[in-house]
């Protein structure tokens, strides 16, 4: 039931897209069933695939260094506050650092290469992990972790027993708005100095104004990214969140 | 098996620290459940946190006998249960050193028919039980005990207490109990230190006559009102 409800505005949607492209007729704006059509050639060449893995790959990598150096960075800043202290402005630049010119200045200081790309799309979602997660340390109850230290529970056990799962709901966070915006990045990253991905095909077609082609790979993007969504991210968040 | 001696213990507050304790010593031998009893803000909670070595923080010294803190049990006045785990799963946290006497303390507490359940489906009298359960499973030589029965309505206190005693007679354990009820430290301890209004220091000392010891809590009444 919950399925279908969540079809039927998409179904409209393609409905009213395919409608007006027919009515209006243009070359810049394709009805679905072109672009579907342009995706499955796409897909027949093995062109598709292999943009979109290398996409995912860059995503996964700069995800994986981005969540994990941004909660190591977030818990610190969050129990101690000198460190808060000592970070605090420099968080705050890197937050407001315009994704574009990380990227840029990195290529230009570092080279054009795949640790690049992936350093550069990870530094802009770093500070976002950091500020997340140090909320959620900061929210940590003492109570448990005097509760734990009187116990005698090791270090490991108390990380793992006490804390991490008071964190959770603050690290699917992060990793929710993560997705969303290193999904956008990575492109941008792409886009710059990279020769293959998803960034890289729609820069291709913007030169050759191919609409059909920028819709295509927008259209399969976005597919996987839902799939994403469904597969992994929420029943994870189920599974951490089933006690509630 | 313990020599409490602080001279000085404050606290940050505004205005500059507080003195909560001065001048404040005592002593508990093995198996011996004495009972500490004052004002509440009086440093009772910090002076049990200091025990159990949780604030270090003092002027002073706590001295154990064989100079190291045996194997402490603490009952903290709010039950501190994790919520994500289980009764039973938060008792096998703290590794009992024998997961038989896990199960038994449940049902010695009448926990078993709440044992699968996640805290936040307990009652504070059933979750308060669940922390006692947990403390008295690392078999300790010493329990600490936090106002354990504080805000329960009398018939779910007596009943606490009255389990409480029950774990006593069969888990032999020196033990300090905090607490404001001068009826309910008499119907629990075999010892009551009366602390002052803060800064805490020993006023009065108290013995529970060895026939009139864990009875419920009316002889404990009535004991409080004979022995003060």
């Amino acid at each position: 039931m919950g399925g279908v409800a969540r079809l039927v505005p998409v179904l409209v949607l393609l409905a009213c897209w395919e409608g007006a492209a027919r009515l209006i007729g243009s070359r810049l704006f394709p009805p679905a069933s072109t672009v579907v059509a342009a995706l499955g050639q796409e897909a027949a060449s093995g062109r598709l695939a292999h943009n979109l893995g290398v996409t995912m790959a860059r995503v996964a990598a700069a995800f994986a260094v981005a969540m994990v150096l941004g909660t190591a960075l977030g818990m610190v800043m969050g129990r101690w506050r000198r460190v808060d202290r000592a970070l605090d402005s420099l968080l705050t630049g890197l937050l407001n650092l315009p994704a574009l010119v990380g990227i840029v200045l990195i290529y230009v200081w570092f080279g054009l290469s795949e640790v690049t790309a992936v350093a550069a799309v990870a530094l802009n979602k770093l500070p976002n992990t950091a500020v997340t997660v140090r909320e959620g340390a900061r929210a940590l109850d003492q109570g448990l972790i005097d509760m734990a230290h009187s116990f005698r529970m090791g270090r490991g056990a108390i990380l793992r027993h006490v804390v991490l799962p008071q964190l959770y709901p603050y690290l699917f966070g992060a990793a929710r708005s993560g997705l969303a915006l290193i999904w956008k990045i990575v492109l941008v990253a792409e886009l710059l100095g990279r020769s293959d991905g998803v960034g890289f095909q729609i820069q291709v077609y913007f030169q050759l104004f191919d609409v059909t082609g920028i819709l295509s790979y927008t259209l399969a993007f976005i597919v996987v990214v839902q799939l994403i969504e469904w597969a992994l991210l929420q029943p994870l968040e189920r599974r951490a969140n089933r006690w509630r | 098996m313990l020599g409490v001696e602080i001279s000085r213990k404050t606290v940050p507050a505004r205005g500059g620290p507080r003195t909560v304790i001065a001048g404040l010593r005592f002593a508990l031998q093995e198996n011996e459940i004495v009972a500490l009893v004052g004002p509440s803000g009086c440093g009772k909670t910090t002076l049990l946190r200091m025990i159990g070595g949780l604030d270090t923080r003092y002027e002073g010294r706590i001295a154990w006998a064989g100079d190291t803190a045996p194997r402490i049990g603490t009952v903290f006045q709010e039950p501190r249960l994790l919520p994500w785990r289980t009764v039973r799963q938060n008792i096998a946290l703290v590794r009992p050193p024998d997961p038989a006497e896990a199960e038994a303390l449940l049902a010695l507490l009448g926990l078993v028919p709440y044992a699968d359940l996640h805290p936040p489906a307990l009652s504070l009298g059933m979750a308060r039980r669940a922390a006692i359960a947990r403390a008295f499973a690392i078999r300790p030589a010493l329990l600490l005990l936090d106002e354990p029965f504080v805000s329960l309505d009398p018939a779910m206190a007596e009943q606490g207490r009255s389990v409480l005693a029950t774990a006593w007679r069969t888990r032999r354990c020196a033990a300090l109990l905090v607490t404001h009820d001068l009826a309910e430290a008499a119907s629990l301890a075999d010892r009551i230190l009366l602390l002052s209004e803060g800064p805490a220091r020993v006023v009065r000392e108290l013995l529970v006559p060895e026939g009139s010891r864990r009875r419920g809590i009316a002889e404990g009444a009535r004991v409080a009102a004979a022995i003060t």
